[in-house]
């Protein structure tokens, strides 16, 4: 059943990932890329992580997306506005094949069970994720936590000068 | 405990289809009605009679309309982008219905010795003797409530007009503004709670009469939440997105038939949700007098607050004008965040002392 699930799913993933990059239109590969990060939301759903699950929804797919499809909408890009460069398309197929290489091997030499940790799949359901992950940030990582937010306000005060030249 | 299929009871897949149907259809007849309701309450308090011609006082109303825009011709711009222009009512309607997934509307009741919970995305839990549901319950409907804002985005976008496209883009800064709002002001319900699970929040609520539903406990984080949720839903006094004396429809001006339908169907789904939403995390959600003895009374309640609230919602329509776009955006930015900032810094004073 849950195979079944997963097969579904990655076949949508694949399926709206590839057509991100292959969409004329930069509307149709934005609403492609949200599709993208719902399908990863579901992998975090049954990996027995419904906390990162809804923030990737509500963070990616609901905030930083539509700020993309806002700029996009307002830029009015033109639909035939891609020329194609042959210099661009053979560097990128070197890449491409270097990475696929690189993906294969890993798939191949790579160990798919990793040592367990402290937290299995019955605890997270029975203590409940969001209370794991804030413990684990609140009280194991607090140092790291407040350097982020330190380091985003850093950016906030940075865009607000950047935005406005007279406060 | 009968035919299993896949290590669960027959019970449960009966049960689950059951509850999703019935859910369904009932949201669906309440967003049918509530159109009619809003036309005849608003009627009445303008000392209107509404609609009164179809049926005994215009009962049938509802039924005639969605029969009217069924039979209409389907119109789609020349110079539209289609896809986007296809996609966008069903982008809008979607969220709109999946959020009652997670809503509890009643208690635990007992079939043929089989314990359900009513509310969809639940099951009991017989060894361990309660009910476990999404435990990031109140995430989720953030999460797809953030969602139905492409909806009408891209409906304004795809049209390629530019009354639709000034609706759209008031409705991305709008609905952006006041969703951060509306989920500043819940996280102080959270910190008395303690979870984000539904469930959990309705039964925190049960005890002594009604004393104990957050309304009393956050009054000023009840009111934020309502007031920015309509905004987020696009409802009057905040329906700069469809402002109908400036921007003839706003986003749904190149839509008809059955896509016009479905965003009005979206509009009235998402009332629906976010009031029964906001009876759930402050007016004690299913509770009330007999609901723990009599399981059938449960349902009861919560429908009955749900109507409450909707019934506020057309008064506040019949009652306010709109506003203007930048007070809107004050009200958002200048007011509802820091006074939700303000109100997480006192609970978690009063919590941490308690």
């Amino acid at each position: 059943m849950e195979t079944l699930f997963f097969l579904i799913v990655s076949f949508v993933a694949i399926v709206s990932a590839i057509l991100v990059i292959t969409c004329k239109n930069p509307i149709n590969s934005a609403l492609s890329l949200i599709m993208t990060f719902f399908c990863l939301a579901t992998y975090y759903v049954m990996l027995d992580a419904p906390f990162v699950a809804a923030v990737q929804v509500m963070v990616y797919a609901g905030a930083i997306m539509v700020l993309m499809v806002f700029t996009i909408m307002l830029l009015n890009i033109r639909v035939d506005a891609t020329k194609k460069h042959s210099h661009k398309l053979i560097l990128g197929s070197i890449i491409g094949f270097f990475t696929l290489i690189n993906l294969v091997v890993m798939l191949v030499k790579s160990r798919a069970a990793l040592p367990t940790g402290p937290y299995s799949g019955e605890m997270i359901r029975k203590i409940g994720h969001t209370e794991l992950v804030g413990r684990e940030i609140f009280i194991n990582f607090l140092l790291p936590f407040e350097v982020t937010s330190i380091l985003l306000l850093v950016a906030i005060i940075g865009a607000v000068i950047l935005a406005k030249k007279k406060i | 405990m009968g035919i299993e299929i896949l290590g669960l009871p027959m019970m449960y897949y009966i049960a689950m289809v059951t509850k999703v149907l019935v859910a369904f259809v009932f949201v669906l007849l309440t967003v049918a009605y509530a159109t009619y309701a809003e036309r005849k309450i608003i009627g009445h308090m303008q000392v209107r009679l509404g609609p009164m011609r179809t049926g005994w006082h215009g009962l049938l109303q509802p039924i005639a309309d969605g029969v009217k825009l069924f039979f209409k011709e389907e119109i789609i711009p020349s110079q539209a982008s289609t896809f986007a222009f296809l996609v966008a009512p069903l982008i809008a309607l979607v969220p709109a219905f999946i959020t009652f997934a997670v809503i509890p509307f009643g208690g635990v009741i007992e079939v043929a010795g089989y314990k359900i919970p009513l509310q969809i995305a639940a099951y009991y839990d017989t060894t361990a003797g309660q009910v476990f549901d999404v435990n990031v319950g109140v995430l989720y409907i953030l999460a797809m409530s953030s969602l139905g804002v492409y909806g009408i985005v891209l409906a304004g976008w795809a049209s390629n007009s530019k009354y639709s496209l000034m609706g759209g883009l008031r409705a991305s800064a709008q609905m952006i503004s006041y969703e951060l709002a509306a989920g500043l002001s819940i996280i102080a319900v959270f910190m008395l709670s303690g979870t984000l699970s539904l469930t959990k929040i309705v039964e925190l609520q049960s005890g002594f009469g009604g004393f104990e539903w957050y309304l009393f406990k956050q009054p000023l984080a009840a009111f934020m939440f309502f007031i920015c949720s309509l905004a987020e839903i696009n409802r009057t006094p905040f329906d700069l997105p469809e402002a109908e004396t400036e921007l003839v429809s706003g986003f749904c001006t190149e839509y008809s038939s059955m896509k016009y339908a479905m965003f009005f169907m979206a509009e009235y789904a998402n009332m629906v949700t976010v009031c029964a939403l906001t009876a759930t995390l402050f007016l004690g959600g299913w509770n009330g007098p007999m609901a723990v003895a009599i399981p059938i009374l449960g349902p009861v309640y919560f429908v009955a607050k749900v109507y409450f609230l909707m019934f506020v919602c057309m008064w506040i329509r019949a009652t306010l004008p709109r506003y203007r776009y930048d007070q809107l955006m004050h009200l958002g930015w200048k007011v509802f965040i820091p006074a939700a900032l303000v109100n997480i810094i006192v609970t978690g004073i009063i919590a941490y002392f308690i």
